[in-house]
């Protein structure tokens, strides 16, 4: 694990509070406004909690990011769950498996920059997010 | 964590602290039921101005909240909302539709006494 990576396992509802604690103090520490810091924070809990209900626990990691002179976060939400079956499907507004939630993907999409999924059934999911500092 | 419940005459008023998860939002589900039948209160201000992130969770139970409040006849009000949450749960398409707001302590004590007096 590099300097600055931070790793945050999610196996109970606790853990996603500390998760979006750390994600909005690295966030802070990088020149972050209140919003984007705002903005990170929630993505982190909505992504921790995809993780414990879909596949009861997995990783959260935070990264610092550099593109040129940009600073930015990364967040990876990881987990050997159940997998997506239909990933555009969970990309869109509204869908829910689990019957509660739902907003989770595509609202965790419109707070970032930058959204990547990879998901196998049976084998897990990842889902690495970027917010740039504006 | 531990939401406070205080009780002001007909109001019951409970302050979100910053770091509540989500079994506390659902004991202060449970508790603030409990105690709008135990108190016959008529009104309800959920403070969550220390709140920084409100997600998913955290909204669908507010607005379950206010929901089973009014069932009961009575009425809620979120107050303190920061700005930047605000933003945030926009652009997480969450809405708190059917929720009254205000901005603050004072102003929704204020929106629940309008109420109370149109109603007697």
């Amino acid at each position: 694990m590099s300097a600055g990576e931070i790793r945050v396992a999610i196996k109970s509802d606790q853990d996603i509070v500390l998760a979006r604690q750390k994600g909005r103090a690295l966030a802070t520490e990088l020149g972050f406004s209140a919003v984007d810091a705002t903005f990170v924070a929630t993505a982190i809990s909505e992504l921790a909690r995809n993780i414990l209900v879909y596949a009861r626990k997995g990783d959260i990691t935070l990264r610092a990011v550099q593109r040129s002179t940009r600073k930015g976060i990364e967040i990876l939400a990881c987990d050997d769950g159940p997998g997506i079956p239909d990933v555009p499907l969970a990309l869109r507004d509204g869908f829910s498996t689990s019957g509660s939630l739902g907003l989770g993907l595509p609202g965790v999409r419109r707070l970032m920059d930058e959204f990547e999924i990879t998901s196998q059934p049976g084998r897990g999911t990842t889902v690495t997010v970027k917010r740039w500092r504006q | 964590m531990e939401v406070p419940i205080l009780k002001q005459g007909q109001v019951l008023i409970a302050t979100f602290q910053a770091a509540l998860s989500d079994a506390d939002l659902e004991n202060l589900r449970r508790g603030l039921l409990q105690q709008v039948v135990r108190f016959r209160s008529r009104g309800v201000i959920v403070d969550v101005t220390a709140m920084d992130v409100m997600d998913s969770f955290a909204s669908r139970t507010l607005r379950e909240i206010a929901h089973m409040i009014r069932l009961r006849g009575a009425e809620t009000v979120i107050v303190g909302i920061q700005p930047e949450v605000a933003f945030a749960m926009v652009q997480l398409g969450m809405t708190l539709e059917g929720v009254a707001t205000a901005l603050d302590l004072e102003e929704g004590l204020a929106y629940l006494i309008e109420r109370f007096k149109n109603i007697d």
